[in-house]
């Protein structure tokens, strides 16, 4: 990997990073891998391990793919890339199984699931393939951690909502009469709902602040 | 894809090259990965295993997995059936006998519930359960793996005849187990998969005068 | 007989996959403008969903037993040569189907309801005819959230939906609402 030559590269590189954060921001903005956003967000530690994972698998993919790109035929490069993704998934999932089994079992078959995140593929071919390694990676990084960002959002609301406490840690005492259904299914499809409205909301607003400002 | 520009055509045997090849090294990563993690992957496997044996079965120190094999339990010896039915004699100090860990599971409020129970044959009761897995309601179905009370009820339990869930705080009887008020479905449940898994093991159970002997090292 | 019933009730209504497991949205959320259309896609999904329990008992009883690493792959590649051959069943058999499905079909690939049943039926050990059962338990349940969600979403469009919350905002509160009712379902099989 070649260091940035120049300021100008160097910034660049920097906006690859940062966009996926929250410009772009693979859930909040682009609505991709929805199904392990709303499956393992009931705790806040669910959500950053998935997170992690999926970051740790976008960026090995996006390296490879990228040193590898010119050498895969086009007709063929949606399944060579499946095979990479697969791949790191595999290699994710038993070390996180040898390492950190708790975790494991807590996200389940969610794990192995990463590969069909629309996400990683997505970023392969629009992204990766298409650039040098240093920014693929970067990019990767960013996206990984903007979906992380969300997950987390997502885990530590409807944790501390459904069950009065934030990584497992009791916030409220025993007279919070816990919100149950937020940690259930539903509260995984209300919750996001509600976070992208916000976002359309102050959406709006800026619109309209930018439609005065014009006038 | 009508969009993509195709370089030109390449010849079908690129195509098939290029995939065998990222298949052919996605299988020795995939192989390398898999030999390195295995060792403690199966530790961590046992060691939860162990963990839960020993915790139904108060006392123990020691386990030896016996397998049903034409209609009684023999000592595994890792020929038998993947599926073959499973029970953990457990052992404590100086080789005694205490009891078996006998899994059983079924379906709860949710989803199936796993489990593992302690009973003894020699006091012919229950003496304690520990729920492995499910995905019961938090804050109430929950409350079968999160609730000690709920372990406790467990501690001595008669299965003959068999066990039955009363109104919480009502149990008086050796075979009465207290509900969990708001979760008298995953209560009734995890009594169930107990009264079902006796219902079918007890009788092919070894008699404790009959149980192959503690494993000679203490098993890790 | 009993166990069948279980996983057959349990996968259509108790664990729904897309209200229960968060498998599927994506076709959920893409498919679900018309009934007609989202009924087809599921029934599609449904007769995908049986081949590929049949194909990974086979690999999980013959072939991955040695090479327990490569399951993901493997189901993977099997899925998509799945979907291939269904359509190029329905090609030959019906064109009119074949064209009615359109670009869905090829979709179904990246459904992860479909890896995700592969998976939940080999970590829970299901024998073959438990996973068939388990399939049509699983797809079944899947063209009942993407009906139940197609009608809903005709019904709003004739409603006054305010301009903010259109879109996949609404759509996700609906969902939600949707997957509230499921939940009455819980408990079904054990009482």
């Amino acid at each position: 990997m070649n260091a940035p030559s120049s300021p100008a590269e160097a910034a660049r590189l920097h906006a690859e990073f940062v966009k996926g954060l929250w410009r772009e921001n693979p859930v909040f903005v682009q609505v991709l891998g929805m199904c392990p956003t709303l499956a393992v967000t009931n705790s806040a530690i669910n959500a950053l391990a998935m997170g992690a994972a999926t970051t740790a698998v976008l960026a090995c993919s996006s390296l490879l793919v990228s040193l590898l790109g010119r050498f895969i035929p086009a007709q063929v490069r949606i399944s060579t890339y499946v095979i990479v993704i697969a791949t790191f998934v595999t290699v994710v999932d038993f070390v996180l199984q040898a390492i950190l089994p708790d975790v494991h079992k807590e996200l389940g078959a969610f794990l192995a699931l990463i590969v069909v995140n629309c996400l990683i593929l997505g970023r392969q071919e629009a992204f990766a393939s298409k650039n040098p390694p240093l920014a693929a990676v970067l990019d990767a990084l960013g996206m990984g951690l903007g979906f992380l960002f969300a997950l987390l959002c997502l885990g530590a609301t409807r944790e501390v909502l459904g069950n009065g406490s934030l990584f497992g840690i009791d916030l409220f005492g025993p007279a919070f009469e816990p919100w149950v259904v937020m940690v259930l299914p539903p509260g995984g499809f209300l919750m996001l709902g509600l976070i992208l409205l916000l976002f359309s909301w102050r959406l709006q607003r800026r619109a309209a602040a930018a439609a005065e400002e014009k006038r | 894809m009508s969009d993509f520009e195709l370089p030109p055509e390449p010849g079908s045997t690129r195509l098939v090259a290029t995939l065998t090849v990222a298949g052919l090294l996605a299988g020795l990563l995939l192989a390398s990965t898999y030999a390195l993690t295995l060792p403690a992957i199966e530790a961590n496997a046992a060691a939860a295993l162990q963990r839960a044996v020993f915790q139904v079965v108060p006392g123990t120190t020691a386990m030896r997995k016996l397998v049903l094999t034409g209609g009684r339990f023999v000592p595994a010896d890792g020929s038998e059936a993947k599926d073959a039915v499973a029970v953990y004699a457990a052992y404590g100090d100086g080789g005694r006998f205490l009891g078996y860990a006998i899994p059983g599971q079924g379906p709860g409020f949710q989803d199936t519930i796993k489990l593992l129970f302690g009973y003894d044959p020699q006091r012919e009761l229950v003496v304690g359960m520990q729920v492995l897995d499910s995905r019961e309601t938090p804050g109430l179905g929950d409350k079968i793996f999160k609730d000690p009370a709920f372990a406790r009820e467990f501690a001595a339990l008669a299965v003959r005849p068999e066990a039955v869930v009363v109104k919480h705080g009502t149990g008086t009887l050796p075979n009465q187990v207290d509900g969990i008020t708001g979760a008298t479905i995953s209560s009734k449940a995890v009594v169930r998969i107990v009264n079902e898994r006796c219902a079918g093991l007890l009788d092919k159970l070894p008699a404790a005068a009959e149980v192959p002997p503690a494993p000679k090292e203490e098993s890790r | 007989m009993k166990e069948l019933v279980w996983i057959f009730l349990g996968a259509l209504v108790v664990n729904n996959f897309t209200l229960s497991y968060f498998l599927g949205l994506c076709p959920f959320f893409g498919v679900s403008g018309k009934l007609q259309t989202a009924f087809r896609l599921g029934l599609a999904t449904t007769f995908v969903m049986v081949i590929t329990a049949i194909a990974a008992w086979a690999l999980n009883t013959f072939v991955l037993v040695q090479f327990p690493y490569l399951r993901l792959l493997s189901f993977i590649v099997v899925i998509a040569s799945a979907v291939q051959f269904v359509e190029m069943v329905v090609k030959k058999a019906s064109p009119a189907l074949f064209a009615a499905l359109g670009i869905f079909l090829p979709l179904i690939t990246t459904n992860c309801a479909i890896l995700g049943l592969a998976l939940f039926q080999t970590s829970r050990g299901y024998g073959l005819l438990q996973g068939i059962v388990f399939a049509l338990g699983a797809g079944g349940g899947f063209t009942l959230a993407l009906a139940l969600m197609a009608s809903l979403r005709e019904e709003a469009k004739l409603s006054d939906v305010p301009a903010l919350a259109r879109g996949t905002a609404f759509n996700l509160l609906l969902a939600g609402i949707l997957a509230m009712a499921f939940m009455g379902f819980a408990g079904l099989g054990s009482s």
